[in-house]
């Protein structure tokens, strides 16, 4: 039978190619029960979990865990409503405070998700006749805000500063301009340089905005992300930024010292047209923010522990995607999907979770196992994990 | 720059992508034809981006499907 579906046709067989094989199925894992920020019940197992985004472990935090319940019960269950009408509760104007001290910003404005900041803040700021200049490995959400808008989408080399600067020179005299960056590029888990890319995006008249995504709460002084760490964030008109990672629940934001930034909130139809956050996930945001920026210690120990895991996975013979940790993510370079999928198989029998990334959303059409670290991951449980990575490696003769 | 000018320089530009060797006239397209991914499809167009100083952006790509296209979308991008 021919009807819409057809198109997915070549997707519907790979996927049955690989479940035919008899490996499980790596989309489709179920967590029974969690049990810490690092440790679930998948399939009746206990399983490691190293491919989360719970970077610094808030999730399972006793004052943001209460911080949620006090939410749930003085606020009751959700808004029911957009932000700009019965949507903005008392908890909204607190997590958006709460995001202009992190970030030491002027504007604050949360959406329900990080992706729906990308896609309203790039297709609202960015209009017909303007150009958006883009790194080529750039996230879903941010090629999806691209194709919301109307302006002109010209990607560039990823982290090529030189092709970057060529693309800017080349841009009609007059035209408006908007640098679209991230910090850590989530697939490989590699840091941009910033510093270098900002000043020529400056030098060219271009407005930038950076995605921190992987970076909040980690990297930088103050764990405001890699611009910060490099220097350059008072030069970054926009940051991006998710509550679903460091954060430990879910919701996305943008933080600005724009004059004129709070005009958003009228013209930003991602962020108009959609309910706002429950209150208990704004409360639990909120006091998961705060806590952040008192988080040297954690911050140092995932340091740690992204170093100990990166050396050792380099000894065991396993090839990376970046030659030094950069971020708390660690990608592990698999030969093809079928083998990728065995080991990540390999893995989750050994009591290890970790992250099968495949083409469309890696480069360079690659098979990774993304490893992502956790400041509540202590350093025998990277000595276990590693332990696992060599058995699982060897018998599916990765290494 | 003429047509046939322009042409030549593309020419020359596509010959490491064409892997295959196909013969190349206007018709040729580059998703059926000439097989190109979106990887190659972004060192081709940076390729001819370099050679004649100009952006041909996502949007302008999205409407040029064949080599005569691409031909005339540089030479119109030249003289604007
Ligand atoms: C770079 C980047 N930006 C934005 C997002 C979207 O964040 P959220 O999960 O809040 O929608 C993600 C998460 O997948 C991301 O990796």
């Amino acid at each position: 039978m021919t009807d819409l579906f057809s198109k997915f046709d070549p997707l519907i067989q790979q996927r049955e190619t690989l479940l035919a094989s008899g490996v499980e199925d790596p989309f489709n894992l179920v967590m029974e029960k969690v049990l810490s920020p690092t440790r679930a019940i998948c399939n009746g197992r206990e399983t490691i979990l190293l491919g989360t985004y719970n970077y610094m472990g808030m999730t399972f935090d006793p004052d943001v865990i209460q911080a949620g319940k006090d939410a749930l019960d003085n606020f009751g269950s959700g808004t029911t409503g957009s932000r700009v009408l019965n949507g903005t509760y008392q908890g909204h104007r607190e997590v958006e405070d709460a995001l202009k001290e992190f970030y030491a910003m002027d504007h604050a404005m949360v959406f329900s998700t990080g992706y729906q900041a990308n896609l309203g803040i790039i297709s609202t700021i960015a209009g017909k006749d303007d150009y958006i200049v883009l790194d080529i490995d750039s996230h879903a959400s941010i090629w999806d805000g691209c194709s919301l808008g109307n302006a002109q989408i010209v990607p560039f080399k990823h982290n090529d500063i030189e092709a970057m600067e060529k693309r800017l020179r080349r841009i009609p005299e007059g035209a408006g301009k908007l640098v679209v960056l991230e910090g850590v590029y989530s697939m490989m888990g590699d840091i941009a340089p910033l510093k270098d890319m900002i000043a020529v995006a400056k030098a060219n008249g271009a407005m930038v905005l950076v995605d921190e995504a992987h970076s909040m709460g980690f990297i930088g002084p103050n764990g405001r992300g890699v611009a910060e760490d490099q220097g350059v964030l008072d030069q970054v008109d926009f940051v991006i930024g998710t509550f679903s990672k460091s954060v430990g629940t879910v919701g996305g934001f943008c933080v600005s010292n724009h004059p004129k930034f709070e005009i958003m909130r009228l013209v930003c139809r991602p962020y108009v047209f959609t309910a706002s956050l429950p209150p208990s996930v704004v409360a639990t945001a909120a006091t998961s923010i705060r806590k952040l920026m008192h988080g040297s210690n954690k911050r140092a120990h995932l340091w740690e522990n992204s170093r100990t895991l990166h050396a050792g996975l380099k000894a065991l013979g396993f090839q990376l995607g970046t030659d030094v940790p950069q971020s708390a993510i660690i990608a592990v370079i698999m030969p093809d999907l079928e083998r990728g999928a065995g080991m990540w198989e390999a893995l989750l029998r050994e009591g290890l979770y970790v992250n099968l990334a495949r083409p469309p959303a890696t480069p360079a059409n690659m098979t990774l196992l993304r490893c992502s670290l956790c400041a509540e991951h202590s350093s025998e449980q990277v000595q276990t994990i590693l332990a696992m990575f060599e058995r699982a490696g060897k018998a599916t003769g990765i290494i | 720059m003429d047509r046939a000018q322009t042409d030549t320089r593309i020419r020359g530009l596509i010959e490491p992508f064409n892997k295959k060797g196909v013969a190349i006239d206007d018709t040729t397209t580059f998703a059926g034809d000439l097989e190109f991914d979106s990887l190659t499809v972004m060192d081709f167009v940076a390729a001819i981006e370099d050679e004649f100083d100009i952006i041909i952006s996502m949007n302008q790509q999205a409407e040029i499907e064949n080599y005569g296209q691409l031909v005339d979308a540089v030479c119109k991008l030249q003289g604007d």
